[in-house]
């Protein structure tokens, strides 16, 4: 179970983003967190990840708290993935760093053997996505926090990326929580919805 | 533009146009082992019709070249480009020198990016310098700013001190104000939500008054069909089809081409099912259709033999097995 507890943030002292913000997640649970841009959505998966500290409260992931000795079991993939590869690497290299990958988990994916030796440059947004989603669902991750992971594709390559993901999420049973502003996206994809604005609202 | 909606496509095409493009198509030299030179065509036998008063979206997946057709219109290519084929504006060849007197000026881009603002320049005066009527220009600067809803000391705050949406309407009162007849937005609403979007699309919407014409360049069919009259679908460098607005309804019965159906229906509010395989690479080179390794439909016909644009039911599509 990831539990977040009461956390509080704020950039500066003075203008808080959010407060006593509370969720949980069980695994094999898809959960869905809408909300309009700026409200506090992207930060607040990047504490539920680890990458920022809350300045009140806890992230408690299957009873250990931030920072983890190993691996993290949670995962984060943005908008924008183009922003996370080192641009500077081939693609091979840039899935070396995180590990072995069999090639069967890669086709599951979709991710083309030719694209290994290429750069970053040379894919297209999707392409790059998947890259993401293969580095990110390592056999250690438990949850995976989406956060508008495919806003910048077309519908096409949307529908694709979240056939894949969601038949992974359901395989291994792992928790995830899908942050959107797209209403349809999470109607379809999530078994259960919650408004960011009501979480902030219940202070 | 209600009016224009009326009219079908058929009759519009005797309109004069604004802009017309003609089997247009743009490679890139590329190097291959050594010093062997080979060219990729990014973009193949390109089509399009712009009327005055007209919304055109131009929609494809990202790497699908579309932002270099804005570029190319603009003439604001990197110097290695080849460029084929023909374009018109107001009915009169589009040549580069013609390009670098009119760019700016009747023919105006919303770019992508909020960061095309000058970082060092008050919005207000970088709004100014693109109205050529230098006498009045604080007063249409001014009316600009009110018609899009920003507030009144906008004009002195600097590109940090807005938020992104202000930005980005600042970037549209830049060709809210410019003389331009022809405004090419390439991709103006990237990932904004519902509510940003349909503000942002009303504004943009604003433009096409006065007999202006617009390109709007996306990947979301969502924001596409609530402002395009007419959708032209881009896949793997080439139009597929160039539909009407009111053709996607329903499963996409109305739809001509088998990608624009699989395009409509893999939407969440729709069949959210994915098409199996890849987008072509930029360059590759089909012997066939260009949609045949994907297509549902294919036959090995298709394999074998490139379609031609076809006129179908008020729209354009490339696809032997379009029915009328």
């Amino acid at each position: 179970m990831l539990k977040v507890n009461n956390i509080s943030f704020g950039y500066n002292s003075e203008h808080g983003v959010f407060k006593d913000i509370s969720l949980s997640l069980k695994p094999g649970e898809i959960l869905g967190l809408y909300g309009k841009s700026g409200i506090g959505k992207t930060t607040f998966a990047k504490i539920i990840a680890g990458y920022l500290k809350p300045d009140t409260g806890s992230v408690v992931v299957d009873g250990e708290t931030y920072p983890f000795k190993r691996r993290n079991p949670v995962q984060l993939i943005g908008q924008h993935p183009e922003n996370t590869i080192n641009p500077r690497w081939q693609m091979n290299q840039v899935l070396g760093e995180s590990g072995v990958f069999s090639d069967e988990f890669l086709r599951e994916l979709g991710i083309s053997n030719e694209w290994m030796h290429r750069f970053p440059s040379q894919l297209s947004g999707g392409e790059l996505q998947r890259f993401c989603l293969a580095r990110a669902l390592v056999p250690e991750t438990k949850y995976l926090i989406a956060d508008e992971m495919t806003t910048m594709l077309d519908a096409i390559t949307k529908a694709q990326i979240w056939e894949t993901v969601l038949q992974l999420i359901k395989q291994r049973q792992l928790g995830m929580l899908v942050i959107s502003h797209e209403f349809p996206l999470l109607k379809r994809t999530c078994h259960r919805i919650l408004d960011f604005e009501d979480l902030l609202g219940k202070n | 533009m209600e009016k224009l909606k009326k009219i079908p496509f058929s009759e519009t095409k005797e309109m004069k146009s604004l802009l017309e493009v003609k089997d247009f198509s743009l490679s890139f030299p590329q190097y291959k082992k050594g010093f062997r030179e080979s060219y990729i065509e990014v973009i193949k036998d390109f089509e399009l019709t712009i009327h005055p008063g007209e919304i055109v979206a131009v929609v494809g997946s990202s790497g699908s070249g579309k932002s270099l057709l804005a570029d190319s219109l603009l003439g604001i290519l990197p110097e290695n480009a080849e460029i084929k084929g023909k374009i018109y504006f107001e009915g009169v060849a589009l040549t580069a020198k013609r390009q670098q007197q009119i760019r700016g000026k009747e023919i105006s881009l919303i770019p992508q990016s909020v960061m095309a603002l000058d970082p060092l320049m008050k919005t207000g005066q970088q709004v100014q310098s693109s109205i050529q009527n230098k006498k009045e220009k604080k007063r249409i600067q001014k009316e600009a700013f009110q018609k899009l809803g920003l507030p009144k000391d906008t004009h002195k705050k600097y590109p940090f001190e807005l938020s992104g949406g202000m930005a980005r309407r600042v970037l549209i009162a830049t060709a809210m104000v410019s003389e331009a007849k022809l405004i090419i937005a390439d991709e103006p609403t990237p990932g904004l939500d519902e509510q940003a979007l349909e503000e942002t699309l009303t504004h943009i919407k604003q433009l096409s008054e006065n007999d202006r014409g617009m390109m709007f360049i996306t990947h979301d069919i969502h924001a596409a069909l609530k402002i395009a009259d007419r959708i032209a679908v881009f896949y793997g460098g080439e139009t597929v089809e160039i539909a009407n607005n009111e053709d996607f309804l329903g499963k996409g019965e109305n739809l001509r081409h088998p990608y624009t159906k699989a395009l409509w229906r893999a939407l969440p509010e729709n069949d959210f099912k994915a098409l199996k395989g890849n987008q072509p690479e930029a360059g590759e080179v089909f012997p066939g259709c260009v949609f045949e390794p994907r297509c549902p439909i294919a036959t090995d016909f298709c394999k074998k033999n490139k379609p031609k644009s076809a006129m179908v039911n008020n729209g354009i599509v490339r696809c032997f097995y379009a029915e009328s």
